[in-house]
């Protein structure tokens, strides 16, 4: 009985812990004042001052259009290389997904580092462009390692009985294949969107004049101290978050009960 | 059908944003001068050399593994405890774990700014209770705190997701058995877990050893880890062959590391038994 309550006890502090910081980001952006200990009323003008502010606009922009540019890419090339990879044997198989997986494994700094001695050497201005580059390249991998599984499991003679029957390789792809491995195509697209909006260290490197994005812009307000708008800014992407895995959680729930309870 | 071909666009994709950025990246390392007229040189491993930077490295090493330890230790109860409960329970609580991970990795790492500043949270509440305020930021605690306050979470799950697959018959054969709570845990949770805390290590102290942003916020403008001295060098000073050669540097540690990690694992499994 004792034990039962030091475990509850334990979980409950680590979830305090874990909380806490964005439970009173979430109450001090609220505050009357700059002032981070003391309250000093209720105001709403940190919300209104974060919308008025063009640089995080901007930077939301960039970050939402980068996302959305990159995760579609990543999932079409991803796809498309995932099918052809599958179909290699051997050796050759081998070294690609060796070098597929580097990304994955190196630390985001030495990704950044090495991307952005790449851009500079080829010559190409720093910007949008080379953001997005950067992006597809470090998304593609996830989006291939999640579809793989899929291939694998595939009932590999379901191509050829569609071509036996008359439909062409294309047709098959299209009709028989994609449809077969779609989930793993639909998380890659989804894991790709959320490393390209939660990125930093990558865009940071790989920034130009003018383009940046939440995170980046995050940072340098941060590192001139604290600033209450983004708490505000804190907030509302808590919300959007919470409001978001809400929605997917229910939905899970709903079709975990239609297949009667199994997962 | 030559589906082969289809994965030649990929192929070249790897070789341009893959290899020859990492590629260049080891030709800096080893040259010096202009891009139109590069030199050999070891120079830049030689300068790394210097007591300066190799304390960065262990100030980064240290870190790394003290944060590495602190999460396991934390974590394990944590995960253990959750994957003790029932499944329903059990998804909500990970829901309750994940959750903050999603939020942005910076919004995080800012709020212990608020937390732990001179007119910060923590202070006030100390003032409050009468005594002095204490300098809570911007020294190697802080980091640390960052540092486990971000990665926990990468502890806690993968051990949690190795923990809730061990089949529960053996845990009753062994209580059958005559064994105790302490043999149990020790003797078959704590082995066949073993996985999940390897892959929890690597998935710690790699980012640990690689942050700029933690140190940079929570260990303010003068503290170096070797990332914020790789990000020094590109950034800032502008030079990217002992830039490039730090990268090396960090690359070959985590390679080792890695290494060292997945031997053990593999020993475990090799042997065949439970230990």
């Amino acid at each position: 009985m004792v034990i039962r309550i030091i475990k509850k006890i334990y979980l409950w502090l680590t979830l305090l812990f874990l909380y806490a910081p964005i439970i009173v980001l979430i109450v001090f952006s609220f505050n009357d004042s700059k002032s981070r200990g003391r309250w000093s009323g209720f105001t709403l003008k940190w919300y209104v001052e974060l919308f008025k502010d063009s640089n995080v606009l901007k930077a939301l922009y960039y970050t939402i259009g980068i996302a959305i540019l990159s995760a579609i890419i990543s999932t079409i090339i991803g796809t498309i290389a995932a099918i052809g990879i599958h179909g290699i044997n051997g050796i050759g198989k081998k070294v690609i997904l060796n070098l597929n997986y580097l990304p994955v494994l190196n630390p985001d700094i030495v990704t950044a580092v090495s991307l952005m001695t790449l851009f500079k050497f080829i010559g190409i201005e720093f910007g949008f462009v080379t953001m997005l580059l950067s992006h597809i390249t470090f998304c593609i991998p996830y989006v291939i390692l999640s579809i793989l599984p899929k291939l694998k499991q595939m009932n590999k003679h379901l191509a050829e009985a569609a071509m036996d029957l008359g439909a062409t390789p294309m047709y098959a792809l299209r009709k028989v294949v994609i449809p077969e491995i779609m989930p793993g195509i639909f998380t890659g697209a989804l894991i790709a969107f959320t490393l390209s909006i939660d990125d930093f260290v990558i865009s940071f490197f790989n920034k130009g004049a003018g383009v940046t994005n939440l995170s980046i812009e995050i940072y340098s307000m941060a590192r001139r101290g604290i600033n209450p708008v983004i708490n505000a800014l804190t907030t509302i992407m808590f919300l959007v978050l919470l409001l978001m895995l809400l929605y997917i959680n229910r939905k899970q729930e709903k079709s975990i009960k239609k297949r009667g309870g199994v997962i | 059908m030559k589906l082969k071909v289809l994965s030649y666009p990929y192929v070249v994709w790897i070789a341009v944003f893959i290899v020859v950025p990492l590629a260049l990246v080891l030709l800096y390392s080893f040259t010096d001068g202009d891009l139109e007229d590069l030199n050999f040189t070891i120079s830049n491993f030689r300068k790394f050399l210097d007591s300066k930077y190799l304390n960065v490295l262990w100030i980064s090493v240290k870190l790394a593994l003290e944060s590495t330890v602190l999460t396991l230790i934390l974590g394990y109860p944590v995960a253990l405890i959750i994957a003790k409960e029932k499944p329903s329970k059990r998804n909500t609580m990970i829901f309750l774990f994940v959750m903050p991970m999603w939020m942005n990795f910076l919004l995080r790492t800012y709020a212990w700014l608020t937390l732990l500043g001179k007119n910060g949270v923590i202070n006030f509440i100390i003032e409050f209770l009468g005594f002095k305020p204490l300098d809570l930021l911007y020294n190697d605690g802080a980091v640390l705190l960052g540092m486990i306050y971000n990665f926990l979470p990468f502890m806690v799950l993968p051990i949690y997701s190795v923990l809730v697959k061990i089949d529960n018959s053996l845990i009753e054969s062994a209580e059958d058995l005559g064994a105790n709570k302490f043999q149990i845990f020790t003797r078959i949770i704590l082995p066949l877990s073993i996985p999940g805390i390897i892959t929890g290590i690597t998935m710690v102290f790699m980012p640990a050893v690689s942050t700029f942003v933690i140190s940079r916020l929570l260990g303010g403008g003068q503290y170096m880890l070797i990332g914020n001295l790789i990000e020094q060098q590109f950034l800032w000073v502008g030079d990217w062959h002992f830039g490039s050669a730090i990268s090396i540097i960090m690359m070959v540690f985590i390679l080792i590391t890695m290494a060292i990690t997945s031997k053990f694992d593999t020993q475990k499994e090799g042997s065949g038994g439970l230990w």
